[in-house]
């Protein structure tokens, strides 16, 4: 199961903070906090595997993340998670985002927040994996963009 | 009066009730007189912040706007509501209060705009859970939208209800969610079936609702409707040796779909640098893992497909790897043949030759799951493994000390330990601690000699004393005590190690807890005479 989706910059400045076990706020924005220390410590040539930092449970959990120019994409798994899949399953989820935003960058995270969430919601559910077929997964966000932009338009 | 400070505030507006004293007074009284104040989209709040220069700025800029967002559900403004809990959502993330938004997301997803409904849905997930009251009201509307509503509302709908759904919330949703596992639409389905799973953690009695189902879904193409099925099967397995029976019979057709996968591919949209399906491989090669433990007939029905996933897959890339090591695993986990054993086992010695890190590690770790089970095996690699105590990369020794320490034997246990000392002397301080109480542990099950029990003990409390933990120390007593023989000996180290770094608190500890000794002590050391 995956515990947790982080996106934060090389600053620690969150871009995405998804869980998916219930932790009340305080400890959501330390775990946050820890996580980027434990990454940033990392080199950029070693492997991309951590274990766990203290708040976000025991020695089941790892931390499994990919470093994107200016963004730290991570994924807090437990030990029923094959390591090297979440590895592919963060490059699927990077690349739909570049294929809903033409050529992602940290500015589209920061300004569409909520979109992100979104279109996480098709990759990853209830801390399971959903869909990993990014064509499906691009064709549902622009049906509901669609809607959303018809609805806008009835209002004014 | 609208304020149109140019295109960043919009044309909208927002209506805040508030007295001369400024924002925070008094609200919904009928009487003060009500001004006019835009509403920010989110991307322009977003603008601010960033423009802040400092913590303070920034808060101040946050509050501002929150104190405006409060009133404007306090007016229960309905057109604006949804841009209002966007913007609230977004200060949470970035670590500020944002309760008071969640009954709002209430009367977002009530509304009937698919607008108002995505990020209410999005807000319940990210604001409620069940220690709050606020969510058992959205379970009506969540039961509306799953029966009524269009995909993408119940797709919003199931998502919620996978993330935040509480036992009693799953209790009474599940008929609804069962109507969706059948019905036409993939997208429906396969979100309904991830939100089955969800279910049966939160309230395992429902597993009797959503197993007869599975067989049925099994034989679908769609893979999404595949991935969630074979997820949810797992789980079920996993709670209940009698539904572990019952999917028995399903093995054969789990290893059709891998087969059919491995060859041909059911859809090339899915593949992964040329792997099929990497992600739907590695979940049925997990099932069937699960199936075939301790159990021969299940085994021997996947025993050909193994081999052939173990010698055919492409190990160029990541993909091809991850459906490699599960494949190792689960034939190290079922009655497999012995030859199959062995391939497996060589593959991971392989892989811990393999220059890329992430394979290293992957290969320890699975190393390291092998070793109790088939420790003959993992031993022809104790070489391998040692040198990868060496790596710079501390995630990478920190598997390979493990898997070191799982590996000494009373055969191997001096060669073993002169390495083990080694890396005691280089290793990261983190992994001090534990390296130490490795090394003592198994110098406590494997010494072959005393004397070279008590010189490898002392040896860890010169190098690394402060990491040691304090019955090391009684130990080492005890073990001297023990050993008349070499009482001279011992203290005569003891005195060594003390004058060679007084420092060593430890060392020093140790000389006064053989107290007994002492007159030895003194008079070895010349210090009587």
């Amino acid at each position: 199961m995956i515990q947790a989706i982080l996106v934060f910059n090389n600053h620690g400045k969150p871009r995405l903070v998804r869980f998916y076990q219930r932790f009340p706020e305080e400890i959501q924005q330390q775990i946050v906090r820890e996580t980027f220390h434990l990454v940033l410590k990392r080199d950029d040539n070693i492997c991309n595997f951590l274990e766990g930092g203290s708040l976000i449970g025991g020695s089941d959990y790892k931390l499994i993340y990919r470093h994107y120019a200016t963004l730290y994409f991570v994924f807090c798994v437990d030990s029923s998670e094959s390591e090297l899949g979440i590895l592919d399953l963060i490059q699927v989820f990077v690349e739909t985002l570049d294929k809903c935003f033409e050529n992602v960058c940290e500015l589209d995270l920061i300004f569409h927040m909520d979109k992100v969430h979104y279109i996480l919601q098709e990759v990853v559910m209830g801390g399971m994996v959903l869909e990993t077929n990014m064509n499906e997964i691009v064709a549902q966000i622009e049906a509901q963009n669609r809607l959303e932009k018809s609805e806008d338009q009835v209002l004014a | 009066m609208l304020n149109r400070k140019g295109r960043r505030w919009g044309a909208d507006a927002c209506v805040v009730g508030f007295s001369g004293g400024g924002v925070g007074a008094e609200f919904g009284d009928p009487l003060r007189e009500r001004m006019v104040v835009p509403s920010l989209k989110l991307q322009d709040l977003i603008e601010e912040i960033r423009g802040a220069k400092t913590q303070a700025q920034e808060r101040e800029v946050i509050q501002k706007e929150c104190a405006h967002i409060r009133a404007s559900f306090r007016d229960g403004d309905p057109v604006h509501r949804h841009r209002q809990l966007a913007k609230l959502l977004y200060v949470h993330m970035l670590g500020y209060p944002a309760h008071f938004g969640q009954m709002e997301c209430l009367k977002l997803i009530a509304s009937s705009r698919f607008t108002d409904k995505r990020v209410g849905y999005l807000g319940a997930m990210l604001l409620l859970d069940e220690r709050h009251d606020a969510h058992l009201l959205i379970t009506n509307s969540i039961k509306n939208d799953l029966s009524q509503g269009i995909q993408p509302v119940q797709g919003l709908a199931l998502c919620t209800l996978s993330t935040m759904g509480s036992a009693e919330m799953c209790r009474d949703l599940a008929p609804e969610v069962e109507k969706l596992l059948l019905q036409p639409s993939p997208y429906v389905r396969k979100k309904a079936i991830l939100t089955a799973v969800h279910m049966i953690r939160k309230v395992p009695e429902l597993s009797s609702v959503f197993l007869p189902p599975c067989a049925q879904l099994l034989h679908e193409r769609h893979h999404g409707i595949l991935l969630g099925t074979i997820t949810l099967i797992t789980e079920l397995c996993e709670r209940s040796p009698a539904a572990l029976r019952h999917f028995r019979k399903v093995v054969p057709q789990l290893v059709h779909i891998l087969r059919t996968l491995v060859t041909m591919g059911y859809s090339t949209e899915h593949s992964i640098s040329g792997v099929s399906d990497p992600f739907l491989q590695v979940q049925i090669l997990r099932l069937l893992r699960i199936l075939g433990r301790n159990h021969e007939e299940s085994s021997e029905t996947m025993n050909d497909l193994l081999a052939q996933v173990a010698t055919n897959t492409d190990t160029s890339r990541n993909a091809g790897n991850a459906v490699l090591f599960e494949t190792v695993l689960t034939i190290m986990d079922i009655r497999s043949a012995a030859g199959l054993r062995v391939l497996a086992v060589n593959i991971l010695g392989r892989f811990l030759l393999n220059s890329d890190r992430n394979i290293r590690y992957v290969a320890l770790t699975s190393l390291l799951r092998l070793v109790q089970s088939d420790h003959s095996a993992v031993q022809r690699h104790r070489p391998t493994v040692v040198e990868c105590l060496r790596e710079t990369d501390a995630s990478l020794s920190r598997r390979a000390l493990e898997l070191s320490l799982a590996l000494v034997n009373s055969s191997n246990v001096r060669a073993m330990m002169q390495e083990l000392q080694a890396f005691l002397e280089s290793c990261p301080p983190d992994l001090r601690a534990d390296c130490a109480s490795g090394i003592l542990l198994a110098a406590e099950r494997f010494a072959p000699t005393k004397r070279w029990h008590i010189d490898t003990i002392l040896h860890v409390l010169t190098t690394a004393g402060t990491h040691v933990r304090d019955d090391a120390v009684a130990n080492l007593t005890q073990l001297i005590g023990g050993a008349q023989e070499l009482h001279a000996y011992s203290v005569r180290r003891l005195y060594n190690a003390l004058a060679e770094d007084i420092s060593q608190v430890t060392a020093a500890y140790t000389v006064q807890k053989t107290s007994e000794h002492r007159a030895l002590f003194l008079r070895t050391s010349g210090l009587l005479s």
